[in-house]
């Protein structure tokens, strides 16, 4: 038995987000870790209340009811370890989305090189970037000290020289930061990330350590020109954030001592464990991990070691929506409304949801804007994420790169009404390509599993292997080119463990499902005309092995991009088909 | 136990509101002291324009040399070409200020001169009495009498007289309406879709709007207006509740404060419209509410039809499923017109 499993059997995971705190349990059953159950509470970062710990403490008590456990003592207080009389768990970690985005000034060298590296860093930290520099700004120093002034940053991130390179030009920009760190009021002084030439670190905490409000040094993100190496400056970055929550959220530090493991943002947490999942499932494709929130969506693309993450604070499905038209239409937007609705009713909806990010859709008029949101939230953080990865994951159409499983979550997508539900909102948002598996994260587990792993490695692995992502469908979306509607594009044949056969062929623009019953195990025989693409390669045969779900095997034909008709009276008839051929 | 989201319109109350400078400065008020809306109670300036003069290149000197031939000091006011720096000698050189200002900051063979340093004057928003300074940041103000909390404000602050152009919840404000007679006034309206509406407002000037609702395309005139503007039920066409509507009509013609501020849920900052009542005892403050239950009087949020008020009467111990089909932790809610329906948790706000 492993070690682990013997020093600290119980582990509590709290996720602190922007609209709700969950509290997870995990315990060893037979000798594995296991999913046991998960509260939660309303956040309560705002006023009245203005104390993160109030709705932890509200998120363990939902928590003790849903397991029938006793977690908290006679005091109130959380019993860790676990007590002999079974009262308490034996560990515990935290992971932490809550609170407005930091705001960054970014300085780098070179536009395309460091400034790219440490740009990748903060959009994969959910940070909201007010200012950047490099050595071809044209602005004079009056302009530049300014300029930091107005954007007033939480954050400094500085990257730049290759290790033992040139430090001139760096020892300028520090200069820069350090009169303006002095000249601002000490309460609004920023933190620093250094992340340059290591030959400069001993010079940056001396300059700066009396002038940020906080100083972190990690290793060079470009130690030689055509290496970059973001991780230490990553788990760096993800440290001091939370250093800076511990301002507004000063009972983060209470919560830190009783962790095992530091407390660390969910979008660091969730990208370590997609990038596990990737080496994990090892399908030889990328693993996508969606998370739609509130306060922000994060979408991380992991192929094998290689993560790629964004944390949009401008797609999120709460408060910035009010700024949601500046990012799109709202005739891009109403394309994907199945309701004879006038346009302004989903523009008047998501100012009013801007107010009101807790809310939920309670009437079916409600639920169409909703889900029509997601999926258009969902279309534009994908669009962005593939522009940023580099080209070797890119391919010319622009379409997401092959994924195998994508993961979904975030409360609109986990708690719509039906599978059907969840799983055309990812087909239409995502538009993969190829085969692929989707997922729900339907208890928001991957973060906290990512928090997990720091100080137990075990248990996320057997969690995952217990069953804890629900699993929606096998998706098979062909690509072909030039093919009119209607005309036949694959030929699949589904042969049952049962021995049963069937077989159909599948004509562009359909969205068809093989019957396969959950849990059965298939094999599908795939035969693509006119050179479609069903994965395998461009007119390639082949043969998967395929698992049954409520949904069945899905093939889905409607083309990429899906090319919605122009006249809206057929298009809402399209999109509600689709949804009824999905079950409602 | 967490408390749940409330609301508040109420004909009696006493509020305690904070009013706060974002960073440190000055606070003129002290405890005990009687305010005005428009009473200042801190201030605080800061230079957004800063420049940097290189003394040590202008006087060709060592940058550690440089102190020496310093003539001003840290926090020191000078005018356009006053001596700055001055080195010595027969060949000396002397730095002169090249524009009015305050020097910042000195050192290293620099000197940093700030300029069009801005006030910021926090003010009292509301009729009150000082309860508490935080030190260097502001002050608590006491103040007993009406208040109908917004749910948006365009981030203005102002006071007057309230006067109605509202007959029916419902109802549209049409620019038309807008007459010299309104000057100076507070104007309780509905819904407003025409951008005529906020320029008219500007022109007579107002001194701010009361509306149920407002078109989203009217969002950025709104914030740009010079007077501040509260929506009490939020963006599209919506009416304004009835318990609203009948509190604020019946207290027309009334000295009103307005504040507008923005929304800011971390700090407790909600838009609202408070009306001073004179009384020979303070009434009791609003109550917080830790839980949900039966009996409160709640606010039902609605994205696309109008937010309701009606009384929570029961909360189903099971997930309830929607008429959307989602399911969620609900209450069943008895509205003013005797139907009952369900709403989850999260679409209730308690009237406070």
């Amino acid at each position: 038995m492993p070690v682990s499993l013997v020093e600290g059997n119980s582990l509590l995971a709290i996720d602190i987000g922007s609209v709700t705190t969950r509290a997870a349990y995990f315990d060893v059953v037979e000798g594995q870790y296991r999913f046991i159950g998960m509260g939660s509470s309303p956040t309560t970062l705002a006023a009245p209340d203005s104390n993160v710990a109030v709705g932890m403490q509200a998120a363990i008590e939902s928590l003790q009811f849903m397991i029938d456990k006793p977690l908290l003592d006679e005091n109130g207080h959380l019993a860790i370890p676990s007590q002999p009389d079974g009262i308490g768990v034996d560990s515990l970690c935290a992971t932490i989305s809550a609170g407005e985005a930091l705001k960054a000034v970014l300085i780098g060298l070179l536009p395309d090189v460091s400034l790219k590296s440490i740009e990748k860093i903060a959009q994969g930290a959910g940070i909201q970037i007010v200012e950047s520099f490099n050595t071809n700004d044209s602005r004079n120093i009056n302009e530049q000290l300014d300029a930091i002034f107005k954007s007033s940053p939480d954050l400094v991130l500085i990257a730049g020289g290759t290790d033992g390179g040139a430090t001139y030009s760096i020892q300028k920009f520090l200069e820069l930061v350090g009169l303006a760190s002095y000249l601002l009021p000490e309460s609004r002084r920023p933190a620093l990330l250094f992340a340059g030439n290591k030959d400069l670190k001993k010079q940056v905490i001396a300059s700066m350590k009396n002038l940020a409000s906080g100083v972190a040094i990690a290793p060079n993100v470009r130690p030689v020109a055509d290496v970059e190496d973001l991780a230490p400056a990553q788990r760096q970055l993800a440290s001091l954030i939370v250093s800076l929550r511990q301002r507004e959220m000063p009972e983060l530090a209470d919560l830190s001592a009783l962790c095992g493991s530091p407390v660390l943002p969910v979008a660091y947490n969730q990208g370590r464990m997609i990038r596990f999942l990737s080496s994990y499932f090892d399908t030889g494709r990328g693993v996508l991990s969606v998370n739609l929130g509130a306060a922000s969506l994060s979408f991380g693309m992991a192929f094998g070691d290689d993560l790629h993450l964004n944390v949009f604070n401008q797609y999120g499905l709460g408060t910035p929506l009010a700024r949601l038209l500046a990012h799109t239409t709202l005739e891009d937007l109403a394309r994907w409304f199945p309701l004879d609705l006038p346009p302004e009713t989903l523009r008047d909806y998501i100012y009013q949801k801007s107010l009101y990010p807790a809310f939920i859709p309670s009437t079916p008029e409600e639920l169409a804007i909703e889900q029509t949101l997601v999926r258009h939230l969902l279309q534009l953080a994908a669009r962005d994420s593939v522009a940023r990865l580099p080209a070797q994951y890119r391919s010319r159409t622009g379409l997401l790169p092959a994924m195998q499983p994508i993961l979904a979550s975030g409360a609109a997508l986990t708690e719509a009404a039906t599978l059907g539900q969840k799983l055309l909102m990812l087909l239409d948002g995502l538009q993969p390509a190829g085969i692929t598996t989707l997922a729900m994260d339907q208890n928001n587990l991957l973060g906290m599993l990512g928090a997990i792993a720091e100080q137990n490695s075990l248990l996320p692995v057997q969690v995952i292997n217990s069953g804890a992502l629900a699993y929606l469908a096998t998706v098979i979306a062909p690509v072909v080119n030039n093919v009119n509607y209607g005309t036949p594009i694959v030929r699949a044949k589904l042969i049952r463990n049962d021995g049963s056969e069937s077989e159909t062929e599948v004509k562009m623009g359909a969205l068809q499902i093989l019957q396969l019953e959950s849990g059965q195990t298939a094999r599908l025989q795939l035969r693509p005309l006119l050179r479609a693409d069903v994965g395998l390669g461009p007119g390639k045969a082949g043969e998967i092995d395929v698992i049954g779900s409520s949904l069945g095997i899905v093939i889905d034909a409607r083309g990429r991009p899906i090319r919605l008709p122009a006249e809206p009276e057929r298009r809402r008839q399209l999109l509600s088909l689709w949804q009824n051929r999905m079950g409602g | 136990m967490a408390s749940v989201p409330t609301f508040q319109i109420l004909p009696v109350s006493t509020i305690l509101r904070a009013r706060l400078l974002p960073y440190p400065g000055r606070v003129l008020a002290q405890v005990g002291q009687k305010v005005s809306p428009s009473d200042v109670v801190a201030d605080t300036s800061l230079s957004r324009k800063h420049i940097l003069i290189d003394l040590a290149e202008k006087l060709q000197q060592p940058s550690q040399k440089v102190d020496a031939f310093v003539r001003v000091k840290r926090g020191q006011q000078v005018a356009k070409g006053d001596l700055l720096a001055e080195s010595e000698g027969i060949f000396g050189r002397e730095v002169l200020s090249p524009t009015a200002g305050r020097v910042a900051a000195l050192g290293g063979g620099k000197l940093v001169l700030e300029t069009g340093r801005a006030t910021l004057e926090i003010r009292a928003g509301l009729a009150g009495v000082v309860s508490e300074v935080i030190e260097d940041r502001g002050v608590l103000i006491r103040a007993s009498g009406a208040v109908v909390q917004g749910v948006w404000g365009n981030g203005k602050l102002d006071a007057g007289v309230l006067l109605s152009l509202i007959d029916q919840p419902e109802d549209i404000l049409e620019a038309s309406r807008l007459d010299v007679s309104l000057r100076g006034s507070v104007i309780l309206a509905g819904h407003v879709a025409d951008p005529a509406v906020l320029k008219n407002a500007a022109e007579l000037p107002v001194r701010g709007l009361v509306l149920s609702s407002l078109s989203p395309a009217l969002v950025t005139a709104a914030r740009q207006a010079p007077y501040p503007i509260l929506l009490l039920e939020g963006f599209g066409r919506r009416p304004m509740n009835g318990m609203a509507f009948k509190l604020l009509s019946t207290n027309l013609r009334r000295d009103v404060a307005l504040n507008a501020e923005s929304v800011d849920r971390k700090k407790g900052l909600i838009p609202e419209l408070f009306v001073p009542l004179p009384f020979n005892q303070e009434p009791p403050p609003s109550p917080i509410f830790d839980k949900f239950a039966a009996g409160q009087t709640v606010r039902v949020i609605s994205m696309i039809y109008p937010g309701k008020i009606g009384t929570l009467t029961r909360i189903p111990d099971d997930l309830a499923i929607l008429p959307s089909g989602v399911r969620a932790k609900a209450a069943q809610v008895r509205l003013e017109s005797g139907d009952e329906i369900l709403v989850p948790l999260s679409n209730l706000e308690v009237l406070g």
